[in-house]
């Protein structure tokens, strides 16, 4: 083990005690930034919220871009060297849901609160740990609250930031509100699609008897379960949800089915993935039905190995703060870094349940460990420790 | 009193006062002490969450309030473990003032937190908020900060769901409307520019607060008005927009209970102030009606409206403001 890092860890345990003066800013933060209802491309509110912290906490070049990102810079002692530490700000939860909040002595509950409300509560709430801790980073520390990652949203703002920004990205950091002990250093191969099966409005029922779009939804997965999938590389397909149909009586004139590929190889997912084109076109032009497919979202499988110093020393921290590596390939913001080829990972903070669901719960005391962690993880970067041979 | 030149000058909203650096440096100017008062009973659901907010922006970013209290009334879930576990003073509504005996109601916490809490100002606020914000303090505090003539601030919600320009209708809820607006145009119509005479948030000076008699129940915020406005007039008054209150909606039937507290209280001061005579003693029980299987039954609830004398009055609140004074100079 490096000196160095066994510095970082030998503080681990004192900076975790000490951020626990800090909870009530993180909480609030918490409380305010989750009852900001952020879909996916409606994050707007959520944006001008974190943009405003940032300022108050007097991060420099506090701004948005076209794609609706929050950024802040903590300007660096040195700032020779860039990390960026992102957090989405997009939840899967519409206007329309109460994203009211309760705060028990030992949980929070609310829609999001765990994906991603905490991650960027914890953004808004950085600088004031690092002042406190009195921690002053040699690096340039750019803290970014990032749109459009979930789903449709197919990780746009943080490719954009990437592909349009005039700073160089040295590492990057992506903050998840869960789990503790989260570790994604790689991605895998993922395609989301939606099929739509739709009746043309010319059709004529008295000639065929036909049962409607969601007996050609039925054949559709029925086939989809028949394509053959390898043991090794790993791969799945997710059937995600259905929709169709208006009621009892209506023959249903439209239905969607939402699907993810995924897969450890690329070929694999782009193999599965023709094997789903030709199924489409043939039930298409049997049923007399438009059956079409788009995807949503894809990634390539990529990222750092088991053996980079990021993931190494990261892999040092958790086990001297006992906590247990959930090492799981990513499908959101850290394939965008991954396609950058800028080394990073993404970690979890804290326990909790039900992720996406309405009553979505994460635990307070584990969150002090999780920020502890992600301090060491930055302080690892911003020292140069993870400069080492890939 | 020109009434419309009053709303312009003493109606304010919330973002008017969002510069809290600018609110605190000006209340430290004057040396003002701020504390923030929350009547409870049985909220474990909202209070952890106002104790948290508030702490965070108006005490540890900001330092506007000086004091954050819980007062409650002997809650039998877990309200008062989990307020002092994120901070906050935690008094029992019984064990301030024991000698006086218990009296159970929320202005029987507001009242006591005159006793117990040490600043030049309380801002009171409901435990039951939901979409709780920092602007519900600093919304109410901004005005007596900024202008030494208001004594007492009142909240006013209003948000419509949809609005076009032009004008709309604007107020408060169902007994505001029905009863009490009705009530002070008659008999006060200067008060009937309050917009939410029954919003229980509101900010107001000790010199008033002392002052002023405490019903317990339902009449605590409606003898409140009457009595600032018999004493200091219209002037002495602000309210503040504080945008969308979202919280436990009544049932008809509470706000029939809620009424005839209230009418008692009117009655009683309408009585004191000679607006009204020769009324007979009134009746303390209210009936209302439920329909069992074809037949009906009347459901009666005794509804008496105590009330507790101006703080002044308490010769333990002599003592306590010395104890005070003290304190204050040892700062």
């Amino acid at each position: 083990m490096q000196s160095g890092i066994a510095d970082i860890i030998e503080h681990l345990p004192a900076v975790e005690k000490k951020i626990h003066h800090l909870s009530d800013v993180l909480l609030a933060n918490l409380v305010m930034v989750s009852e900001i209802p952020a879909p996916t491309f409606d994050e707007e509110n959520r944006m001008r919220f974190l943009v405003n912290r940032f300022t108050e906490s007097n991060l420099i070049n506090c701004s948005t871009d076209e794609m609706g990102n929050a950024l802040g810079i903590l300007p660096g002692k040195v700032g020779k060297r860039n990390i960026l530490l992102a957090a989405h700000m997009d939840t899967i939860f519409d206007h329309s849901v109460d994203h009211t909040v309760t705060i028990y002595d030992d949980k929070v509950t609310g829609p999001g609160v765990g994906d991603n409300s905490l991650g960027v509560a914890v953004l808004a709430t950085l600088p004031a740990c690092l002042e406190y801790l009195h921690i002053h980073l040699d690096s340039n520390l750019i803290l970014m609250g990032s749109s459009r990652c979930l789903g449709k949203g197919n990780v746009q703002g943080l490719n954009f930031f990437l592909e349009n920004s005039d700073l160089p990205i040295h590492y990057g950091l992506c903050v998840e509100g869960m789990k503790l002990g989260r570790l994604s250093y790689s991605s895998i191969g993922m395609k989301m699609c939606e099929i739509h099966i739709e009746v043309p409005e010319e059709y004529d029922w008295t000639l065929f008897g036909t049962v409607g779009s969601i007996v050609t939804l039925h054949n559709v997965i029925d086939r989809i379960l028949k394509i053959p999938l390898p043991r090794k590389p790993r791969s799945r397909v997710i059937l995600g949800s259905v929709e169709g149909g208006k009621g009892f009586n209506k023959i249903a004139t439209k239905a969607v089915i939402r699907l993810e590929i995924r897969s450890e190889s690329g070929e694999i997912v782009e193999d599965i993935y023709r094997q789903l084109e030709n199924i489409v076109a043939e039930i298409g032009s049997d049923a007399g039905e438009e059956v079409n497919m788009n995807i949503v979202s894809q990634c390539s499988p990529g990222g750092l190995t088991f053996n980079h110093p990021l993931v190494v020393l990261t892999r040092e921290l958790m086990n001297a703060a006992k906590i247990k590596p959930r090492i799981s390939p990513s499908t959101s913001d850290l394939t965008a870094f991954i396609a950058h080829s800028i080394p990073a990972l993404t970690l979890g903070l804290t326990d909790g349940d039900n992720l996406d669901e309405m009553h979505s719960t994460i635990y307070i005391e584990p969150v002090y460990k999780g920020l502890a962690l992600l301090l060491g993880a930055i302080l690892a970067v911003d020292k140069g420790y993870c400069d080492g041979p890939q | 009193m020109d009434l419309n030149k009053w709303i312009i000058e003493n109606t304010f909203h919330h973002s008017d006062f969002e510069d809290l650096s600018a609110l605190v440096k000006e209340k430290e100017r004057q040396g003002l002490t701020i504390s923030l008062c929350i009547p409870t009973l049985n909220e474990e659901k909202t209070i952890g969450k106002e104790i948290v907010i508030f702490r965070s922006e108006l005490q540890t970013r900001h330092k506007l309030v000086d004091e954050l209290a819980v007062i409650d009334s002997g809650s039998k879930d877990r309200t008062r473990e989990i307020a002092r576990s994120f901070g906050a003073d935690v008094y029992l509504a019984s064990d301030i003032l024991p000698d006086l005996g218990p009296k159970y109601g929320k202005g029987e916490n507001l009242w006591k937190a005159i006793y117990q809490l040490k600043g030049d100002i309380i801002v009171y606020i409901d435990a039951d908020i939901k979409n709780i914000h920092p602007r519900f303090a600093y919304g109410l505090l901004g005005p007596l900060i900024l202008r030494p003539e208001i004594k007492y601030v009142k909240a006013f919600y209003d948000r419509p769901l949809a609005f076009s320009e032009g004008l709309r209708p604007s107020g408060g809820g169902r007994v505001t409307e029905i009863l009490i607006r009705p009530m002070f145009s008659l008999f006060m119509p200067e008060l009937s520019v309050i917009i939410q005479p029954l919003s229980g948030e509101y900010a107001v000076r000790r010199e008033v607060l002392e002052a002023i008699p405490f019903p317990i129940g339902y009449g605590v915020e409606t003898s409140h008005l009457i009595d600032v406005y018999s004493r200091w007039g219209l002037s002495a008054f602000g309210q503040t927009d504080l945008d969308q209150r979202v919280h436990r909606n009544q049932p008809t039937r509470d706000l029939g209970k809620m009424a005839f507290g209230i009418l008692q209280t009117f009655l009683s001061r309408m009585t004191a102030l000679g607006l009204i005579s020769d009324l007979p003693k009134m009746n303390q029980v209210l009936r209302q009606f439920q329909a069992k299987d074809k037949d009906f039954e009347a459901v009666e609830y005794k509804i008496i409206e105590e009330e507790r004398p101006p703080m002044l009055g308490i010769p333990e609140y002599a003592d306590r403001l010395k104890e005070l004074r003290k304190e204050s100079k040892k700062d």
